[in-house]
């Protein structure tokens, strides 16, 4: 079963639906390349935080929300609250009701039910290859759905596990591994910065989680940052790509290899 | 083998899903004032900066002190490679190299 709805809205003919889905296998190959290393990373610092192999695999595959997954894997070493683990997730992941509104004019053609087990592996790569594979066929194609979402949890898992397995191995302090988490947080961020608003809710973040965090402990200050950084952003007039607030530009994030 | 995370996963899930699943299946309900979309957009730079700078920033003492060090240098560096390739591998693998580097000559703890 193809899976392809060709309505009068796409009104595309095999052949050019055929070198859309090419197009998408193409690029969720790269995607897929890049993952698998990153999840390696993030077995690393699920490690660090004394996860054991099933907690690893039960987020990269439940949670399936890499940034918030690092994310929690920092608040569980720094003995956070799973409260305000739930609250830095939710955060992270607002963006994915963007995400969901952009795709659901094209999903509309599917059972609520197909809808809803779509919807939980709408991540940034998911969302970037499929939107990009829809408005090339003006329609939604279930099978290039899931070529895009595969793309990322298949390599995200297999790379966690790895990551988990390799780095029990060996000495992270001594080879320097233990700074790869903050440097993926700091990296992960800018990824996400696509103007002056985004810079200014990050430094933003920074300067209120670091005084805080001094004061009342790191997971306090995180929470404080995250909560108020975004006000910093919205207090900057925004610049040319941020005036709309369509999402039908995914995120830089999405190159970055994170679910 | 513990199992102690694996509720965590189904927490974060909870506060995952509505945000990808309500707007595919409730259209029209992703129709929030612009401030609270701006406000959403903002979010996650800003909490994964807050993260980058509470872990590189602060040592993990109670309570904790401003961590001086090779490690905030590293994740300058991994902030300079992501930017000019936008890429994070190479940044991440920078700022790793550069710390095992220094403790290997003994110039940093």
């Amino acid at each position: 079963m193809s899976g392809a709805r060709i309505g009068a809205a796409g009104g595309v003919t095999p052949r050019e639906l055929a070198d859309s889905r090419q197009r998408l296998v193409r690029d969720a190959m790269a995607i897929s390349a890049y993952a698998l290393p990153v999840g390696l990373v993030y077995g690393l610092a699920a490690l660090q935080a004394h996860y054991s192999l099933v907690d690893v695999l039960a987020n990269s595959t439940i949670a399936l929300a890499g940034g918030a997954q690092f994310a929690a894997a920092g608040l569980v070493k720094d003995g956070a609250s799973w409260f305000a683990i739930a609250g830095v997730t939710l955060l992270v992941n607002a963006r994915h009701l963007l995400y969901s509104a952009a795709v659901a004019p094209y999903a509309g053609v599917k059972s609520r039910r197909e809808r809803a087990v779509m919807a939980h592996f709408l991540t940034d790569e998911t969302f970037a290859l499929a939107l990009a594979h829809f408005r090339r066929i003006g329609s939604f194609d279930r099978r290039g759905y899931w070529i895009a979402a595969m793309a990322i949890f298949i390599p995200w898992t297999i790379g966690s596990t790895l990551g988990y397995l390799a780095a029990g191995a060996v000495d992270t302090g001594k080879l320097g591994l233990d700074v790869a988490f903050p440097a993926a947080m700091a990296g992960l961020s800018l990824g996400m910065v696509s103007g002056r608003r985004d810079v200014a809710a990050a430094l933003g973040a920074v300067a209120v989680a670091v005084p805080i965090g001094l004061l009342a402990g790191a997971s306090v200050g995180l929470v404080s940052g995250a909560v108020l950084g975004p006000f910093f952003g919205l207090a900057v007039p925004p610049s040319g790509n941020e005036e709309s607030s369509a999402p039908e530009t995914p995120e830089p994030s999405a190159e970055a290899g994170l679910p | 083998m513990s199992f102690a995370l694996v509720p965590l996963a189904f927490v974060m899930w909870a506060v995952t899903y509505p945000a990808r699943a309500l707007p595919m299946l409730a259209p029209g309900i992703e129709r929030l004032p612009p401030r609270a979309v701006a406000y959403l957009r903002l979010a996650g730079p800003a909490a994964l900066a807050a993260l980058a700078a509470v872990n590189c920033l602060l040592t993990s003492d109670k309570p904790p002190h401003l961590l001086v060090g090779i490690e905030p240098l590293a994740v300058l560096l991994c902030i300079l490679v992501v930017a000019r390739t936008r890429l994070l591998l190479p940044g991440v693998t920078a700022a790793v190299v550069l710390v095992a580097v220094a403790r290997a000559m003994g110039v940093a703890a």
